[in-house]
This record gives structure tokens, sequence and C-alpha cells, in this order.
């Protein structure tokens, strides 16, 4: 008997469809034909055509963080690949799982700057976690496996495959071998914490008289959050999450004392700065949560927990560095905490929460509102309340996302959807419809501004395309407002290039690609708007919120001070 | 301060550009840095010669331990070791003077002349960084130097400890 044979473009769909992929996000060209070839002879795969690639790597990672599955960028040699490095880019500095299909000219001509040639391997190596140069066509199926293990498992990141079209063509073909079960002798992801270590873990947290467990975009991954609440409600502990890590704890827990970092709570930065210790669990002190790093926590004993070891005593020292699965440390330590007998009911913090419920009467994003103007804040505790809490929301970057994080508290984990490390403006709206198209039956919200959703405003043909009915909510206040915000704070009130001059008419824009349009202008009108807005299930709808152009997000942290040295509001310093 | 690191890794396309960006990446320095197949042809050793402190040396050992191709970094300068170079040096000897200080001098230093043109000499050394560029600037104040090259560090530990893939 014969063994079957495939073209390379064969070999990879199906390997594809064998590691159950459901969807692939891309855009054609010539390189790649030969895969939108076997894509279009097949039904195991669905491919979704953006308008531009690098809304294809957001709405991949948007998918990868609503449901943790790994997501698939297919894109041509030379632009097309180029396109997707601000996707690959902000997927890496979140530890987003990806693979990124990468076409590539003919091997015979790689080196010789042919047509649509870019070393695209070479382009993206500071920003993935690992990639391939695939040469030969019976390979393909077990590099893919490589790939898709590498992107998920320990650290994850995205990974590129670069696929040259001589490998894809029908006249080169080969058996479909894949191995499943992945080893490879330089990589070991699976780490569970030193023993010695939790011991001392646990010696120091029982004897803590103000600890603050500190959780980042790791519990997140680690699908570690109700671990995490139970460790929490265990120890009775405060609980402060990173922007990453919003929905590791539920923002209505009692011991949730809210975000902390640059507009995190007056409560989560005081806490951090009066701890004697610091539980880090999946978080990797941030400059954007440290503040200035030399005044950061002086007094704290810093527990660090993380399954990248680059990232323990990278910025801050740890005191007991535990290299480790998160969510395979919280179980050591749970066990551990049995161990020494360490109950619940010790009440080991009374004081230490009394202290921090003087800290929350500070209010801290509490904010005025206006009879004629509506307030940013104002429009989040709206979409909040019409969607009970429980929508997806995705944002963009600027004082909207700031808004966001403070204002919609997250019940659970992967609810809450930005791009943190990098701060990609035009992340938002692809990654909403990512998440859509994962769970068509839930509200998707982008809360967005008039910067950011011109950033990738073309994708509104892909929503109509394949039918994805996220709810677009802008918060526009005619400028780049963070920008401005700095520039206020900072710079004099000089707002060099901060305005959006000639803004589209948004209704108009979302009704030519042909979805709904609303714009708000009027406090009185907001709630009936966005209920309607949210009512609306089948048809894309844009809401256009013309909010108060000169609000400032708060509490802000002050430049090159300790992570509690912050404004409260305008002049009033906490 | 100098260190010595020593990286095991997969011989494979890709991998020695993975080492050398992350170094420019983060802003990491290079004083040498040398590579070739190890004993088992799927493995490179690569012998960086760097500097910086204790903070940036913990950097440096964990994000190349993190790079997916790498199968163990050692820190040499950590304990005892053995550290060469080769060096290639071309200089004048154009009278009868110039030639017996050169050839004096790489006897002192135990080098070898290997390879004589009308007006030039081409003399070999190993030794460690210091010992090499010791002999250099002796030469160079003897006559004129025309062409250097040296290999870079490579190094060693003593006795019985050995950077293996298992
Ligand atoms: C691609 C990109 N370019 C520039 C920036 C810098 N930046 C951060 S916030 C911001 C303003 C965003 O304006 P808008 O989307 O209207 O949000 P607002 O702050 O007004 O709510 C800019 C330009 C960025 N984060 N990303
Ligand atoms: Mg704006």
């Amino acid at each position: 008997m014969t063994v079957e044979r495939f073209s390379g473009a064969e070999l990879l769909i199906k390997a594809l469809a064998e590691l159950d992929v459901e969807y692939i996000f891309g855009y054609p060209g010539g390189s790649v034909l030969d895969i939108y070839d076997a894509i279009f002879r097949q039904d195991d795969v669905s491919h979704i055509l953006v308008r531009h690639e690098q809304a294809a790597t957001h709405m991949a990672d948007g998918y990868t963080r609503a449901t943790g599955r790994v997501g698939v960028v297919l894109a041509t040699s030379g632009p097309g690949n180029t396109n997707c490095i601000t996707g690959i880019a902000t997927a890496y500095m979140d530890s987003i799982p990806m693979v990124v299909l990468a076409g590539q000219v003919a091997s015979s001509l790689i080196g010789g700057d042919a047509f649509q040639e870019t070393d695209i391997v070479g382009c993206s190596r500071p920003i993935v976690k690992h990639s391939f140069n695939c040469r030969s066509v019976a390979e393909l199926p077990n590099v893919v496996a490589k790939a898709f293990y590498l992107a998920a498992t320990g650290r994850p990141g995205p990974v590129v495959i670069e696929l040259p079209k001589d490998i894809l063509i029908p006249d080169n073909v080969a058996p479909y071998v894949m191995n499943k079960d992945v080893k490879i002798r330089s990589y070991n992801p699976n780490v569970k914490g030193h023993s010695k270590q939790i011991k001392k873990a646990v010696e120091t947290i029982v004897k803590a008289e103000r600890l603050v467990v500190y959780t980042g975009g790791g519990i997140i991954i680690a699908d570690a959050a109700e671990q995490l609440t139970a460790l929490v409600e265990r120890l009775n502990a405060p609980c402060t999450n990173t922007l990453m890590g919003l929905g590791g704890i539920s923002g209505l827990h009692d011991n949730f004392i809210g975000m902390l970092g640059m507009h995190g709570s007056a409560e989560a930065n005081k806490a951090m700065a009066n701890a004697d210790v610091i539980l880090a669990l999946g978080a990797r002190f941030d400059d954007r949560v440290t503040n200035k790093v030399e005044k950061f926590c002086p007094n704290a004993k810093i527990i660090h927990v993380d399954i990248d070891p680059t990232s323990i005593s990278k910025t801050v020292n740890a005191h007991i560095p535990i290299v480790g699965l998160v969510d395979v440390v919280i179980g050591q330590l749970d066990k551990e905490l049995d161990a020494v007998g360490h109950k619940a009911s010790d009440n080991q913090f009374n004081i230490w929460w009394d202290e921090i419920n003087e800290w929350r009467k500070l209010n801290s994003f509490s904010y005025e509102t206006s009879s004629e103007l509506i307030k940013p804040q104002q429009v989040i505790e709206s979409v909040y309340k019409h969607t009970n809490g429980d929508a997806y929301v995705t944002s963009d970057v600027g004082q909207h996302q700031m808004f966001a994080a403070q204002y919609y508290p997250f019940k659970k984990p992967r609810q809450w959807i930005n791009s943190g490390g990098l701060g990609t403006m035009g992340f938002g709206f692809p990654a909403a419809m990512g998440v859509k198209v994962a769970f068509p039956d839930s509200h998707v919200v982008c809360i967005t501004g008039d910067g950011s959703i011109q950033m990738n405003i073309q994708e509104l043909g892909t929503c109509l395309q394949y039918n994805i009915p996220v709810v677009i909510v802008s918060l526009n206040n005619r400028s780049l407002g963070m920008v401005r915000q700095w520039q206020d704070m900072i710079y004099g009130g000089r707002h060099s290039s901060s305005y959006m001059d000639s803004l589209p008419d948004f209704i108009k824009l979302a009704e030519a690609y042909g979805h709904v349009g609303m714009q708000v202008n009027h406090p009185d009108e907001l709630d009936g708007a966005i209920e309607k807005a949210f009512a609306i299930k089948d048809r894309l709808v844009f809401v256009d919120v013309l909010v108060d152009e000169n609000e400032h997000v708060y509490p802000m942290q002050m430049r090159f001070g300790a992570v509690d040295d912050m404004w409260l509001k305008k002049g009033v310093k906490v | 301060m100098r260190r010595i690191i020593s990286i095991l890794l997969e011989n494979e396309p890709g991998a020695l550009s993975r080492i050398v960006g992350l170094f420019s990446q983060r802003a990491f320095n290079i004083e040498s840095l040398c590579v070739a197949e190890t004993e088992e042809p799927s493995l490179s050793r690569i012998t960086i010669s760097t500097y910086g402190d204790d903070k940036v040396l913990e950097q440096i050992t964990k994000q190349v331990n993190k790079l997916v191709d790498v199968i163990k970094v050692a820190n040499l300068t950590e304990r005892s070791h053995i550290e060469r170079e080769i060096l290639l040096i071309k200089v004048l000897a154009m009278n009868d003077k110039a030639r017996t200080e050169v050839k004096r001098i790489t006897d002192i230093f135990r080098g070898d002349i290997i390879d004589i043109g009308k007006q030039i000499y081409t003399v070999q050394l190993t030794g460690d960084d210091d010992k090499i560029s010791a002999f250099i600037k002796i030469l160079s104040n003897e006559t004129e130097i025309i062409e250097v090259v040296r290999s870079g560090t490579v190094g060693i530990a003593r006795g019985e400890k050995a950077l293996r893939a298992n």
C-alpha cells in the first residue's frame, strides 16, 4: 500500500486541524496562495479575512486572551509579515501564546532581495518566544506541533514559522506525520516551586503583620483565579491586581483593594508602601507599578513567584524567589500552610485591615458629575450596569483604558482584555472581534478613544462580512487625552499635536460599513443610549460618546516618587 | 568586572543570532565571542567574554538560559578555570635588528614564527587575554605592527567539572 502524500500547504492545514484550531486570522498574498487553496478545499479550519494584518494579530490575540487557546495568524511574505510586527510585539509583552504563519519567497530566492522578501524571522527575533525557518515539507507538521507547544507552555508567547513557497506548492509532497507529544531537550517548562523556598515563604507569611498579595497577568494565564481567591480568603489578606491581573480575584470581593500602580487606588498603593511582606504572584514589578524603583516598598520582604526566572530580581530584588508555575506554587503554599497548622480564624491582619479601611475612605475613584457634560467615568459605570458586569471588555490605550480598568469591576478572569505591556493603540477593536468570534452569545464591548479607534477602524468591514456584532463605545474627548493629560501636568499645558482636528462623523462611518451608529452628548441621554446599544444583539453598534475633554485620570502617581506618592485629584496629594 | 560565560546550545540555524541579538537588545556587552561545534555535532559551544556587575551577570545568565535553543549556561569566572586565546600577528621585520628582536620576544612568550615574507614575520601565540595584550604591546615597542587577529577567549573549568548536555 502506498502512503498518501500531501503538499506542504495541505500538511499545514491538516496539522492545524489536528491541533483543534478553529480559526485562522489572515490575509492572502503571492507566497501563501497554496495555503489559501488548501484552506478552500477543507472545512475543519475557518479563515477570517481581516482588512489589515495588524488586526489579524490582535484578533488572534483577543481570541486567545478570552479562551486560553493558541491564536493563529497567516500573512504573506514582505509587507504582510511586517504588518504583523506590532501585534507580535503586543502578544510578546503580555505573554500571549500565538502562532504566526509567515509566508516567505522560495528558498532558492531567499537572500537575494526577491520581490516581497523580508527576513521576518530576523525582524521579529527580539519579540518572539521562538521562531522556525521551516525548510522541508516532511517536517512541517512537527514544526507546527513544536510551535504550538512552545507558544502555550512555560511563560507563553508568540512563535513565528517562516514558510518558503517551495515547501507549500503541490509538486512537493510528503506523508503526514505529526508527533503531538513534543519533547525539546533544551526546554523544560513544567516547574514546581523549590520546597525549601516554599517553606521559607510560608514561614514569612504566617509571621507577617501587614501582608499584601500582589498579582498580575500570570494568574489569568495560568487559570489560577479560583486558587488565588481561596488563598486570599484563607489568609484573609488584602489583594491588589496589576492592570494585566484584573479579574484574578473578583473586583467585588471584600479583600480586593483595587488596581495598583500609576493609576491605581489609594488603598492599593498605600498598602503596598506600608506592607511588611509582599507576596507577588505572576506579576513582574513593572515600572508602571513600582514608580521609582529605589523608593519602592523599602521595608517589605518580597516573595516573588514567577515562571520566568528573568522576571525575578530584574527590577526589584526578591528576598524569597520562587520559580514555578503559579497555579502549582499556590497549591504548594496551601499545603505548606496546612502543614504548619495555619488557621483562617487567626485574624492575623485585624489591625492591618483597620488601616486599609481608613485609606479606603479616601475614596480615590470619586469624581464630580456635571449636568451638562458627560464624564468618561460615568460612561464606564453605565456600560457596567447594562451588561450586568458580565461583558468581555477590551480597550485601546489612553485615558479611556484607565477609566475602564478603574470603573468596571471585573468579576472573572479573561473578562478584561487590554494591551498592558506594549500599550498598543489600535488593539481594542480587533481584540474584541476575536473575543466575539469565540463567544458570539456574550456581550463584547470595546472601550476606545477617538484616537485609538482610528488605528484599526478598517475592521468594520471584517465585522460586516463575518457578522461580528461587537459594541464599540468610544469616549470621544476630541483629543489624544492621555498625551494631553501629560502635557497639562508636565509640559505647561502646551498641547503639541494632541488635538484630534477633523474627526470623522463616526455615525456615518459606521453606517457606511453597514452598521449602527449612535452619538450621545448629554448626560441625561447616556443611560438610555447605552441600554439601547446592548439591546441590539445582531448588529455592530458604534456609540460615539462626547465626553468632557478636560477630565484627567486620577489618582496618579507622582513622577520619580514612591509607590504611594500620588495625586488624588488636581492639586491634592495623598 | 570581566566574566567568561560558556553556553551549550543546539547547533541550529538562527541559534547564534538569537544569542547575539539578545546581547545587543538588552544592552549587554560582548568583548569577544567564539563559537564552534562540539564532540556531539548537534551541539555548539559558545564562549562569551563580557563585563558587568553581579546583577547584570545574573540577568545575562537567566536571559541566555531562557532562549529555547540553549541547553546550559555556566559562568566560568565563578570558579577556577582555564582561558586561552590565539593570536596571529604580522610585524615588520626589515633588518637584522628587528628580526632578532621579534624572534627573541616570541621565544620569551613561547610563541612561534609561522610564516616569513620578504620583510614580514607572522607570529602565533596562545595564552590568556593578559599575556596576549602584553605581547602585542612589547612587540609594538620594537617594530611596526601590520595586522592583528585575535580569536577571542575560549575557556573550560578546571578539574572534574564539565559542561555537558546531561
Ligand atoms: C500605536 C501607539 N502610538 C502612540 C501611543 C501613545 N499614546 C498613548 S495614549 C495616546 C492617546 C490616545 O488617545 P485616545 O485613543 O483618543 O484615548 P484618550 O486618552 O483620549 O482616552 C497616545 C497617542 C500609543 N500608546 N500607541
Ligand atoms: Mg481621545
